[in-house]
């Protein structure tokens, strides 16, 4: 019974300043068997254990349960005093896609054309770059990457975060098509003083958009004609992409906010019978009606945001997701404010907490209801047996970041290793000034 | 064929141009027509000025001017007579504030974060350096009659305009002309009546200035540099610009402000220099009435009143603003608040996207509390007193011109129209045809083949008449005011038979022909024999109006009073006190007369209100080191060094990002410029007491500040089409705080020595005035000021080279850097910052979003504080600014920092490097009452600001909070009522709809420090991507 739950510690605190982060290394497959003990476990589904033990064995969780049943076959984590999650997922991401958001060279994820369905994220998502590790040290384990630009700008992946090529990352691979409901937000007159360079076309841009929409249900509506028949004389890469949705072996994320906006993309529900997500929902809140009679579930987009109007309530952002949660939509925080910002994800879902969810509910949001919403809670999300044992443990509650420091984690029961580029360039720095 | 109709169209004008008195030294194509022009207006109402109206009065006129005016007025026997009888005779209009004459401009996009840099003005010639001070522009040098422009303005009854062009900041001389289609050398009245200004570039295509602070300073330093140009320096050769600008000063100084705050700003820039601007105003004055009247300016009001928003659409009306419609409601009310308030007013077609709405608002304005008096005057004397003109226009008296319009009834009335305009003795109809009513009874006789048939005739509304022979016919009827048609049938059905009559009326004796069913001809006439007298006002008594009340701000969740400061007495909180009693539990703080005086166990007041913080924490208010709220401009990016702006020129109360992090417990901002340059602007610090106006946000005796930057943003990386403002490397970025501190340093140098040669004049003798030699330069003064120790320097920074070369430079001009913001990599260098005595203000946990931030870590605060620097959290951003106090915890979970520490990073650190830890930052006796009243540990990301104190007064409060959500919506709910019911009210009558607008979403403008990527909900437009900035918009 060796005693891994320091090594763990010395992983993340102790060896950082030894190791570049070029030798930060993906971990290898899980080959003994691990138990977390004297945790309490946040099991993601609503339910705690105080003191349990959760067991990891080949990748998958063994056993969750009350009180200490370490076993002797493998090592023994000892959490005392600690939390355990199911790791974090990021519902809706360009990880591995941007990484200095103004370097063009550093940006892939926006590709020319308005119907480019065939892109498929996957293949730009970059394992090295710097901004993963500092995602995983904060409990973020599982990420899904969209691709942006145009209207169907592609397919996403969902990636853990812990791999050495995108091959290996690829954890549901290019399970969702994206989508980017045109605008239908009346913009402020005359294209005077609201310029993003070029001018704004003549005529309604709000009839404009319409029209956009409309080409892009044509694409469905010829795809799916497409696939009704299954020998062509001239593939299709753009239809075949698509298959899925009407298999509903993909999901449809429709990013939009305003309810104009998710009205109109009820339409991809009823007339194509697509599973649709909806990404950002800032005003999700006004239809929660709607959003259920159709199924719909929601991404919301960010948390720590403006409220949409100036009259709206000041902390409206802050209590979108307790009125989901009591609407009974399925819904999952998100946090889409740059990539970087990205490891806010619990914070952001902690300050639902403080608007009115309670704080399992939140955890949900950013754990099994992702899962859910992805398409991976048979796989993942909560910390029940069969799944991946994608955990995380927290010395503190890990909605809090005044006690939201992050021990250990494990990705299909391998332990990561929690070293990123600021763990290293802090003790650096601290060896500089002779400071600890 | 064509060619001669132009021609003799052509000629037809000339001859139109020549009648009346031909000017003297022109030739005259043909016989000359040589005409007095006397005419006698006789039994007419005439209404001389606002105070006099003298009925039955005749009015003679002369060769284009008033010879006589009264009751029994002798008519001259060279007089043409028109009989007045039922009309009124009113001075002509007189609008102060067009471009009438003035040619088109060609308008230039503003700033643009990303653009192309223009650091020299296009303006080819000896004029001054900037372009948008075009003081040499004289309006009367390029004023062109324009008749149809002249018809759409005497259609409304303006007789006499002030035009000028309305472009730039400065703008040249304004010119006071008729709207007589003559020769434009007949019409001036006074070619140079007016100088002119505003905060608005207009066609300049030159970077600097891109702000309304930009704006403010170079006007002010215009005026110094003017006044220095007296002195003919050599060093300056001619500057016609300049010189033209002081030969205008002596005329009336007319600002366009367009704006309540805008007012206020110009106002102040006019009491520096000893001018009294006439203001031009916008529509929202009545937000504001009270600073608006102590300006004690006069005003030229618009009367551009929003048009009603369609709200029938639940969707769309979700994005209106209730500030929107509130401003719908209570615009027209503007007039009457200036006339409350006793100021001086002039009314103005000008800002109106529908000139013929000019008559409809007017009598709006007066429906909504403005008197007829103040509307005439406001129309005809107090324009004309204003320009000097009111012995040439302005009333109807003897010696004027003879400009005034001949109306159907009294001016105001919806249902009097104008007749006739008349501009230096000549007429122009408007609505001559209306001159003669020709409803009324009629004794119509018709002739044919010696058999005459006589009927009363009946003309009524609608152009229906009857004709009562034996039996009562019915007809129509159609007038012209000169041409007349009548019909009537007899019989029904297929066997109808109709009778059409035509004709031509010579006032009340009508003559024509005819024909009848069976096409016998006949002649007929008519005569009136008794006018048609309308039936008593049936209409409904019209309902006093109703309004909403303004509130401060003028926003959702303003407050119609604003709230008082208390004595309150916290019981039983955990105190953070930020000194050496650390954390409190159970603790009483006592606030009094905005003062905190006691702390401690069982304290009690009787007079205080006693609030249960039983489990709650009290802390001191978080001060925001780095913020870009509440301003109406933040970078001043036309050059490299603008250390004259100032933020404080244009502080903008109306920001509901105020109350927002007034719910986050901020309590003090402190407002800097932008990172678009090396040297930006001076700072504001503020206090965020909301309601309150721009003077009295601003936090009083504190120690002034400026911003600098360096890195990406003042090299311009992100610029699209290249840089080409200097510098483009961190070496320049060096090399420009170098040039600007050595040129401070010989500006002080030049200063000392003349005042040092004044000290030692002997009696008798006068000491040159340094500033008569040496030009006062806003710019480098504030640069002086920094390395007197004056005023100090909070530098946005993050590279460590940059960080270090910049105290270099400092301590080369022996001052040290006071605040390096942002600081992102200040953990690389916090020793040497330590050495240099400077502190830091950074970020918890922000990097990579550019370049320079790839090495940015979230242990930097800690670290800095561990190596012994103040350490601060800034927040840079609207929306981040209501989390500071988790955005410091962070520094917690990531480096283990105290949670005790962790406050002071928002609360008492920065009050020590804004030097005003002495008053606010921690719970201590004697300081400043700025308080925050958490539900949690405030470090947690549980906690919620429950009240807010800045000064003793509770600004927020969660549960007045959930009030006035309830109060907001249901003020929009009223509105959104009394629109729909406007709106069903226009389609009753018949109107079309109305003049309704699709709604309008409500945007508010952001501002940030270069771009973050933090993303600012929906409806906010990120001001760097403003290709316009539109003075009067935010």
């Amino acid at each position: 019974m060796k005693r891994l739950f320091l090594q763990l510690v010395m992983i993340g605190f102790l060896v950082v300043s030894a190791k570049a982060q070029e030798t930060v290394y993906p971990a290898p497959a899980q080959k003994e068997t691990v138990y977390i003990v004297n945790a309490t476990i946040h099991v993601g589904n609503g339910q705690v254990i105080e003191n349990g033990t959760v067991k990891i064995s080949n990748g998958k969780i063994a056993a969750v349960g009350a009180g200490n049943n370490a076993g002797s076959d493998g090592k023994v984590v000892d959490a005392k005093g600690q939390h355990v999650y199911p790791g974090l997922i990021l519902p809706s991401s360009q990880l591995g896609l941007v990484e200095v958001p103004p370097v063009r060279a550093t940006v892939d994820s926006r590709e020319l054309g308005d119907i480019n369905p065939s892109i498929r994220s996957i293949v730009a998502y970059n394992t090295d770059s710097k901004v993963i590790n500092t995602l995983k040290s904060n409990g973020i384990l599982l990420a899904n990457v969209y691709p942006d630009g145009g209207i169907i700008p592609g397919s996403s992946t969902v990636v853990q975060l812990d791999a050495w090529n995108w091959e290996d990352a690829a954890y549901a691979m290019d399970n969702g098509i994206h989508y980017n409901m045109p605008s239908l937000l009346t913009r402020r007159g005359g294209g005077r003083g609201f310029g993003f360079g070029a001018a704004q076309p003549a005529g309604d841009p709000i009839k404009r958009a319409l029209d956009d929409i409309e080409e892009s249900k044509v694409f469905f509506r010829e795809a799916k004609a497409y696939a009704a028949e299954a020998t062509h004389a001239a593939t299709n890469l753009k239809f075949e992409a698509v298959k899925g949705l009407f298999t509903k072996k993909q999901k449809l994320y429709i990013h939009c906010n305003i309810v104009k906006e998710i009205l109109v993309a009820v339409d991809f529900v009823k007339e194509f019978g697509f599973d649709v997500v909806i990404v950002g929902g800032s005003d999700s809140w006004l239809v929660t009606d709607v959003l259920k009679q159709y199924n719909i579930s929601v991404i919301l987009g960010q948390m720590h945001d403006l409220p949409n109007m100036v009259d709206d309530d000041i902390d409206q952002p802050f209590k979108t997701p307790s009125l989901l949660q009591k609407a009974g939509v399925l819904y999952a925080i998100g946090d889409e404010d740059g990539n970087t910002r990205s490891r806010n994800l619990a914070f952001n879902a902690g300050t639902a907490v403080a608007y009115g969810l309670t704080k399992e509910e939140a955890l949900t949001a950013i754990t099994l209801n992702a899962a859910k919403i992805l398409g991976i809670a048979d796989k993942t999300g909560s910390i029940e047996v069969g799944k991946d044992a994608n955990i995380v443990i927290s010395v503190g509650d890990i909605l809090d970041m005044k006690s939201s420091v992050i021990t250990a984690a494990f990705i299909q029961g391998r332990a990561v290793d929690l070293t990123d580029k600021h763990k290293q360039l802090k003790a650096r720095y601290e060896h500089k000034y002779g400071i600890n | 064929m064509r060619k001669i109709k132009f021609f003799s169209a052509a000629a037809l004008a000339m001859l139109m141009a020549l009648v009346g008195r031909a000017q003297t030294t022109f030739q005259v194509n043909g016989v000359a027509d040589q005409r007095d022009g006397v005419y006698a207006f006789i039994n007419a109402t005439v209404v001389k000025d606002a105070q006099t109206t003298i009925p039955n009065a005749t009015l003679v006129i002369k060769d284009g001017k008033i010879v006589a005016v009264g009751a029994g007025v002798a008519v001259p026997k060279d007089a043409v007579i028109v009989d007045c009888k039922d009309k009124f005779i009113y001075p002509s209009f007189i609008d102060i504030y067009t471009d009438y004459g003035m040619p088109a401009i060609q308008r230039a996009a503003g700033f643009n974060f990303f653009g192309p840099t223009q650091l020299n003005s296009n303006q080819k010639g000896a004029f001054g350096w900037n372009q948008a001070i075009r003081s040499d522009v004289d309006a009367s040098k390029i004023f062109v009659v324009d008749d149809s422009k002249a018809k759409s303005l005497r259609d409304l009854g303006f007789g006499t305009v002030l035009s000028h062009q309305k472009d730039g900041i400065a703008r040249g001389t304004g010119v006071v002309a008729t709207l007589a289609n003559k020769k434009e050398n007949m019409v001036i009245v006074k070619d140079k009546a007016s100088s002119h200004y505003s905060l608005n570039k207009g066609s300049s295509s030159q970077s600097y200035p891109s702000s309304m602070m930009g704006s403010i300073s170079l006007l002010r330093q215009s005026y110094i540099d003017a006044a220095w140009y007296k002195n003919n320096p050599s060093s300056e050769g001619v500057n016609l610009t300049m010189k033209a600008w002081n030969e205008q000063q002596n005329l009336p100084q007319i600002f366009e402000a367009n704006d309540k705050w805008n007012d206020l700003r110009a106002d102040r820039i006019g009491d520096e220099f000893g001018v009294q601007y006439i203001i031009k105003a916008g529509t929202n004055e009545y937000q504001r009435i009270s600073e608006v009247a102590a300006t004690k300016a006069s005003y030229i009001l618009p009367l551009n009143f929003p048009a009603p928003m369609d709200v029938d659409d639940p969707q769309e009306v979700r994005f209106v603003g209730l500030d929107d419609l509130k401003h719908w409601e209570l615009a027209p009310t503007n007039p009457a608040a200036f006339e409350k308030a006793g100021l001086n007013f002039c009314l103005t077609t000008s800002d109106l996207a529908n000139l013929g709405d000019f008559g409809a608002n007017l009598r709006k304005a007066i429906e909504y509390g403005l008197s007829e008096t103040k509307a005439m005057e406001a129309l005809t004397k107090n324009p004309a007193t204003i320009l000097g003109v009111y012995d040439k226009v302005g009333s109807l008296d003897a010696g004027k011109l003879a400009n005034f319009i001949i109306t159907s009834g009294s001016i105001f009335s919806e249902k009097t129209v104008i007749l006739q305009n008349w501009v230096q003795g000549e007429k122009y109809g408007v609505k001559e045809e209306a001159w003669y009513d020709a409803k009324g009874t009629y004794k119509l006789t018709t002739r044919a083949a010696g058999a005459s048939k006589s009927y009363s005739m009946e003309l009524k509304d609608g152009g229906t008449a009857s004709f009562i022979e034996k039996d009562t016919l019915n007809g129509k009827y159609s007038f012209d005011g000169k041409q007349v048609k009548l019909s009537f049938t007899e019989g029904r059905g297929p066997n109808a038979k109709e009778t059409t009559l035509s004709g031509v009326s010579n006032g009340n004796e009508w003559n024509g022909t005819g024909r009848d069913a069976s096409g016998v001809n006949f002649t007929w006439t008519a005569s009136m024999e008794k006018p048609f007298v309308a039936k008593a006002d049936s209409a409904r008594p019209k309902q006093p109006v109703q309004v909403g009340k303004v509130t401060y701000p003028f926003l959702a969740f303003g407050n119609e009073e604003l709230p008082k400061q208390e004595t309150v007495l916290f019981k039983n909180a955990t105190v953070w006190t930020n000194e050496k009693e650390g954390v409190l539990k159970e603790t009483d703080v006592l606030v009094k007369n905005g003062k905190i005086v006691q702390i401690g166990k069982n304290l009690s007041d009787p007079t205080a209100k006693v609030i249960d913080a039983t489990g709650k924490h009290l802390t001191a208010g978080v001060i925001d080191e780095h913020s870009h709220i509440a301003a109406a401009s933040i970078n001043e990016g036309g050059q490299s060094v603008t250390s004259e702006v100032r933020i404080g020129d244009n502080i903008a109360p109306d920001d509901i990002n105020i109350y927002r992090q007034l719910s986050g417990g901020v309590t003090t901002s402190h407002i800097l410029h932008g990172s678009a340059n090396t040297i930006g602007g001076q700072t504001q610090l503020i206090k965020l007491r909301w309601g309150a106006n721009d003077e009295e946000l601003k936090f009083k005796g504190a120690d002034p500040f400026i911003k600098f930057a360096l890195g990406e943003n003042v090299k311009r990386s992100s610029a699209t089409q290249g840089n080409t403002r200097f510098p483009d490397t961190r070496m320049g970025v060096e090399e420009v705080l170098a040039d600007a501190f050595q040129r401070a340093t010989d500006y002080q140098n030049a200063l000392k020595k003349l005042a040092d040669e004044a000290s030692k004049v002997k009696k008798g003798q006068t000491a040159v005035s340094p500033y008569s030699v040496v030009r006062r330069d806003l710019e480098l003064e504030a640069l002086v000021e920094i390395m007197n120790k004056k005023r100090f320097i909070t530098c946005h920074s993050y590279v460590q080279s940059e960080i270090t070369a910049m105290m270099r430079v400092a301590e080369r001009f022996g001052f040290r850097v006071n605040t390096f913001t942002h600081i992102l990599e200040g953990y690389k260098v916090a020793d040497k910052m330590k050495e240099h005595g400077v502190a830091a203000s950074t970020f918890s946990d922000w990097w990579a979003y550019k370049m320079e931030v790839q090495d940015a870590i979230p242990a930097n605060a800690t670290i800095m504080q561990k190596v012994g620097l103040v350490v601060a959290i800034n927040s840079d951003d609207a929306e981040m600014a209501r989390r500071l106090n988790q955005e410091s915890a962070k520094s917690i979970k990531y480096a283990g920092m105290s949670e005790e520490d962790a406050l002071k990073m928002c609360t008492l650190n920065p009050a020590k490097m804004l030097h005003i830890d002495d008053k606010v930052g921690s719970v201590k006796v004697g300081k400043d009452a700025d308080l925050v009243l958490w539900s949690d540990n405030p470090l947690s990301i549980y906690a919620k600001a429950l009240k807010t104190m800045v000064d003793g007064i509770i600004y927020f409060d969660r549960d007045k909070d959930a009030e006035m959500r309830k109060a907001v919506a249901a003020e929009k709910a009223r509105l959104i009522q009394k629109l729909q019911a406007a709106k069903r009210g226009a389609g009753a009558n018949g109107g079309g709809g109305g003049n309704f607008q699709r709604p309008r979403p409500r945007y508010e403008v952001m501002f940030v420090c270069g771009d973050h990527y933090h993303k600012h909900g929906l409806l906010t437009i990120d001001s760097d991507n403003l290709e316009v900035l539109e003075n009067s918009q935010y």
